[in-house]
């Protein structure tokens, strides 16, 4: 057993113990920490497949901005616990089973199906020169082939970010600010309304003055 | 013993599970509903990546490059719609949203 070998256990161990703690924690907050331990162990095997830039990635990405948004909203909501575990373990032999069917069908056929061992080079498969690091050939094959779809996730994360903020903001009800806005947009005819008044007319006379005979 | 394709696909194999293990056990908690999604989005990215290191083809990395894109907006977008719904019913119990009866 080589060194690889050894901390590919090591982390596969910490990785399923910490996805199981994640599913059985009773507190939120811990599960979302056990979340964090399975990703970097994630990545850490990422590092062994020699998929450096997505290592990083999952680390920077994940650790760093998406697991860190799942802690705020954990500790934002005010989760009553007691009444989310109640029928937890009632449904549990069932969970067991099927997850047993899962692991030992796909185990079965994979660990026969699959004895691939020995990676082939993959920049002489491209016909590049070998000593070229997995950041570059990932980025020329963004750069040029995906070019497209590049721009496409480039969307699909603005449309995100648009939708995120829109959904939870929130105007303060007690709030007397103006809108700038609306103060830019008002028009004249909005402040100053020009009504037409009659002019003020003559006062009649009496009728006893009116013809002095 | 040598790391075989077999080895990091069980792997995927068994995270997958603990993630449908996870979703059938915690039926009624919204929000570890979406950390299981996020485990299965790991497993099928851990075949992506163990696939694209042993056939030698680098596509399977941009894949995962683009699934990373798209998990980041779910969660980002779930956790908003999370958020909204505890506001408005101030518990995020699954088995109390029936007010859309279908």
């Amino acid at each position: 057993m080589d060194v690889k070998t050894a901390f590919f256990y090591l982390f596969s161990l910490v990785l399923v113990y910490a996805a199981l703690r994640v599913v059985t924690a009773r507190n939120p907050v811990h599960a979302v920490l056990h979340l964090m331990l399975a990703f970097s162990q994630a990545a850490a095997i990422w590092l062994l497949l020699e998929a450096e830039f997505l290592a990083i990635t999952l680390v920077l990405v994940y650790l760093g901005a998406v697991m860190v948004l799942f802690l705020f909203v954990v500790m934002m909501l005010d989760i009553k616990i007691d009444q989310l575990r109640q029928s937890f373990w009632r449904h549990f032999p069932l969970a067991a089973m099927l997850g047993a069917v899962v692991v030992l069908e796909m185990a079965a056929v994979l660990l026969a199906g699959f004895r691939v061992s020995e990676a082939p080079l993959v920049a002489q498969q491209i016909g590049v020169e070998v000593e070229v690091s997995n950041t570059q050939s990932l980025g020329l094959l963004l750069y040029t082939q995906y070019v497209y779809p590049i721009q496409v996730a480039a969307v699909i994360l603005l449309v995100a970010m648009v939708a995120a903020i829109a959904l939870t903001l929130r105007q303060r009800k007690d709030s007397k600010a103006i809108d700038p806005g609306l103060q830019v947009r008002v028009k004249a005819s909005e402040r100053l309304q020009v009504v037409q008044v009659a002019a003020t007319q003559v006062a009649e006379r009496p009728a006893s003055q009116e013809n002095p005979t | 013993m040598t790391l075989t394709l077999g080895h990091y696909l069980t792997l995927g194999a068994m995270l997958f599970a603990i993630a449908v293990m996870g979703i059938f056990l915690n039926r009624k908690n919204l929000i570890v509903l979406l950390m299981a999604i996020e485990l299965m989005l790991l497993a099928v990215n851990l075949n992506f990546v163990a696939f694209s290191y042993f056939l030698g083809d680098m596509h399977g990395q941009v894949f995962v490059f683009f699934i990373l894109t798209v998990a980041a907006a779910e969660s980002a977008i779930g956790l908003a719609i999370l958020v909204i719904l505890f506001r408005n019913r101030s518990n995020i119990n699954v088995d109390q949203l029936d007010t859309l009866k279908g």
